[in-house]
């Protein structure tokens, strides 16, 4: 009965990915490997001040003298940087009348990827900044943020209009010394989004940037810088995909949040790279280092990701209470199948007085994947009467995947409480059973019980997003039953 | 003829638990199936739903004229049978109104019908939540997390009447029941009877038959059913317990 129940399961999970298309574009490419002249070629690229070409090369050296962090539950084939392509970035087209217009063959992509690019039929409410490999193609409502006073652009249009802005907040909460993956970043991102919220403004429409990884054998490095103000209040979404391809790309980028009093600051992320085909051929490293401080008092920063694809994820979005009464949450489902790997979790730092921290984790593991949760709560002995509550659930499909949750908590006070609540279940046959009766298939009904799981996480997405999640969540553990 | 069983054999691991059963239903009727614990009278409701776990060893069952050996526990759910669980289970975070909605839709496609939209869904759920008595906001809930053994009980009765089933079989829906949810229970049977559809009652006490009138009652007796008659054998087999039955098998 319970391997009948599994071989059901095994089957039903065996989904296709449906992103994985390549796009035909003229590409130019940095050359192969990794170097300071390559450091050199992406800036000036860019045309850079000298201020970040110092601060990539500052980074590059540093990074030369660390190793690649091995504490994870992660089994990493080593990667060679000299085999990586680090600046791809698709050709204008000469016949292009505006430097605005953007590639046909771009929008096409975005199309089908559901994103309209399209100044007229684009997604009311929600601003794109659309990033394939190495630069931003096309950031809309761009105009319309202006009037409220908040700058939405690709992050190398920031560094040519507002040097000072970003010269103060990079790296300013993750340094370039901060990890392995975090250096290489810094020494080399080529794009991203900047987001600035002026004090008092609440962004009346989602903010968005979609990535996509489409050039071969290049690696993807992008930054996300989000500065809000005092009193301001914005909401971003991220999203991503990359074509199937049988060798591994990686990914390593760095998002920034600074949030000051009052500010709140909400990140939703839907993480669909490419996860490698069922025998863990291909995928994308998806090393990310995302981190916001709660600067001022009653400052808020919110994480929630929905994290479905990728061959290894490696990521732990966290928050720094810094002001007094500020607020850090993080909500999470992680789905991984077949051969996929993710240690994901997330830190909270409480340093500042009364600060609170919550923390909803579900893990979703079938094939014979391995999913762990890793977690730190740290209340520093001034953040008195501070307060965290982390639930950690895991699902099971099937009986070759592993879960593991590494909770790790550190109170230096005693005026504070820290409560951690941890579960495993399965989906049962008798939970299936009763979906059949209903007249609901297999596959819909694992889609209903695993949605149903993930609940609590999915309803703190934005209405735009939290559809396509669900659709996702169902797809990724989908496929062909007989 | 909507339900005819054949000489039912069926087994869980080897162990037969169904040894020849025999059964005939037909539209407009209600049959009551009555025997001691652990006598194979869910095990049969199961096989009869086409539960994986059972394997049928030998005879048939006809639905509707069709042998349903070959269908799917989704497809004989969409053909028109339903079944009331024993024990109810809980699906954390769906909604009984999600749930519901996706069990409709999967039925209507099956007949070549549109989904409802959520307007229509909502009008069509309203209507059968008064006819079934639900006045709770039971249906903003998940799927019976945190439901008393009574609210589970009308959750069930409330599905069939939003799936209008050919053949309801309702598997100790009375059972740990106070006065007043039994009453909803068997109400909503009543209501929803109609000369084209058919209900078996599995129950234990004959309690639950004083409200809902059986046309047959059957005894199932170790894997057989022993016994058929009228409404009255419920009566006789209140009075002398089971024992008479087993004393009459072993004679
Ligand atoms: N899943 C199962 N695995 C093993 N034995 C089972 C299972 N389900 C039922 N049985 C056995 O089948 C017999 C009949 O059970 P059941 O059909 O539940 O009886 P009833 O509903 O009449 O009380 C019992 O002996 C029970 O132990
Ligand atoms: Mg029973």
């Amino acid at each position: 009965m319970e391997s009948d129940s599994n071989k059901i399961i095994d089957e039903v999970t065996r989904g296709d990915y449906k992103y994985g298309f390549v796009t035909e574009i003229e590409t130019e490419f940095a050359p192969i490997g990794l170097c300071e002249d390559t450091i050199r070629y992406i800036s000036d690229k860019k045309r850079e001040p000298g201020f970040m070409l110092e601060f990539r090369l500052k980074a590059y050296r540093h990074w030369l003298t660390m190793k690649q962090p091995d504490w994870a539950h992660l089994s990493i084939d080593p990667i060679n940087f000299q085999d990586i392509i680090f600046y791809a970035a698709p050709k204008k087209k000469k016949d292009l009348s505006s430097l605005d217009e953007v590639d046909p063959e771009l929008l096409a992509t975005f199309n089908k990827l559901g994103i309209s690019l399209d100044e007229q039929k684009k997604l009311s409410g929600v601003a794109v900044d659309a990033v394939i490999d190495s630069v931003s193609v096309k950031t809309t409502f761009t105009e319309t943020l202006a009037k409220y006073g908040i700058i939405f652009c690709s992050f190398s249009e920031a560094v040519q209009n507002h040097p000072d802005l970003v010269k103060q907040y990079m790296g300013s909460v993750v340094p370039y010394t901060d990890n392995y993956f975090a250096a290489l970043n810094s020494a080399v991102f080529s794009d991203g989004s900047f987001c600035f919220i002026p004090k008092g403004v609440h962004c009346p429409v989602e903010l968005s940037t979609y990535f996509r990884i489409n050039a071969a054998n290049t690696g993807q490095f992008e930054r996300t810088l989000i500065v809000a103000e005092e009193g301001a209040y914005v909401s971003y979404m991220e999203g991503c995909t990359a074509p199937q391809r049988d060798e591994n790309q990686l990914h390593a980028a760095i998002v920034e949040i600074v949030a000051m009093k009052d500010a709140s600051v909400k990140y939703s992320t839907v993480q669909n790279w490419y996860p490698g085909d069922k025998n863990g051929v291909g995928g994308i490293y998806n090393f990310v280092t995302k981190r916001g401080i709660c600067k001022g008092s009653n400052s808020k920063i919110s994480w929630t990701q929905v994290e479905t694809g990728s061959a290894i994820t490696w990521k732990y979005p966290s928050c720094i209470l810094m002001g007094d009464n500020s607020v850090g949450e993080f909500y999470s489902v992680a789905v991984t199948n077949n051969q996929q790997q993710a240690d994901t979790g997330t830190k909270m730092m409480h340093l500042g007085k009364n600060t609170k921290s919550t923390i909803v984790s579900k893990g979703i593991s079938a094939g014979k994947s391995q999913n762990s949760y890793r977690g730190l709560v740290r209340v520093s002995k001034n953040a008195t009467n501070s307060r965290n509550y982390s639930q950690c659930d895991s699902l099971l499909l099937g009986s070759l995947c592993g879960a593991h949750t590494w909770p790790y908590i550190q109170v230096e006070n005693k005026s504070s409480i820290v409560e951690h609540e941890a579960t495993t279940s399965k989906i049962s046959e008798d939970q299936l059973f009763y979906c059949q009766q209903r007249g609901i298939d297999m596959e819909s009904a694992i889609g209903l019980i695993v949605n149903g799981y993930a609940k609590e996480v999915l309803r703190q997405l934005p209405m735009e997003f939290a559809v396509e999640a669900q659709k996702l969540l169902s797809i990724s553990l989908e496929g062909s039953v007989g | 003829m909507l339900l005819s069983i054949q000489n039912l054999h069926a087994s869980i691991n080897g162990k037969e638990i169904l040894k020849g059963v025999n059964l005939e239903v037909n539209k407009g009727e209600v049959h009551a199936i009555m025997g001691p614990n652990g006598t194979g009278k869910s095990t049969l409701a199961s096989v009869i739903a086409g539960r994986e776990v059972f394997d049928v060893t030998a005879g048939e069952i006809l639905f509707k004229g069709t042998n349903l050996q070959k269908l799917s526990v989704e497809e004989r759910a969409r053909e028109g049978i339903f079944l009331g669980f024993q024990y109810p289970v809980e699906i954390p975070g769906v909604s009984i109104t999600n749930f519901m909605r996706t069990a409709v839709n999967e039925i209507r496609k099956y007949k070549g019908l549109d989904p409802l939209s959520g307007g229509e869904f909502i009008r069509f759920m309203e209507e059968r939540k008064k006819l079934v008595e639900i006045t709770s906001n039971l249906t903003n809930r998940s799927v019976n997390e945190g439901f008393s053994g009574g609210e589970k009980k009308k959750n069930e009765i409330f599905q069939m009447a939003m799936l209008e089933p050919a053949l309801a079989i309702l598997d100790e829906t009375d059972s740990g029941l106070d006065i007043d949810a039994l009453r909803i229970v068997a109400n909503g049977v009543n209501k929803l009877r109609r000369p084209d559809n058919a209900f078996v009652v599995i129950t234990h006490y004959q309690r639950l038959l004083d409200y809902i009138i059986p046309d047959f009652v059957h005894v199932l007796f170790q894997g057989r059913i022993v016994k058929s008659g009228g409404k009255d054998l419920a009566l006789e087999l209140e009075e002398k317990g089971y024992d008479w039955i087993k004393k009459e098998q072993e004679a």
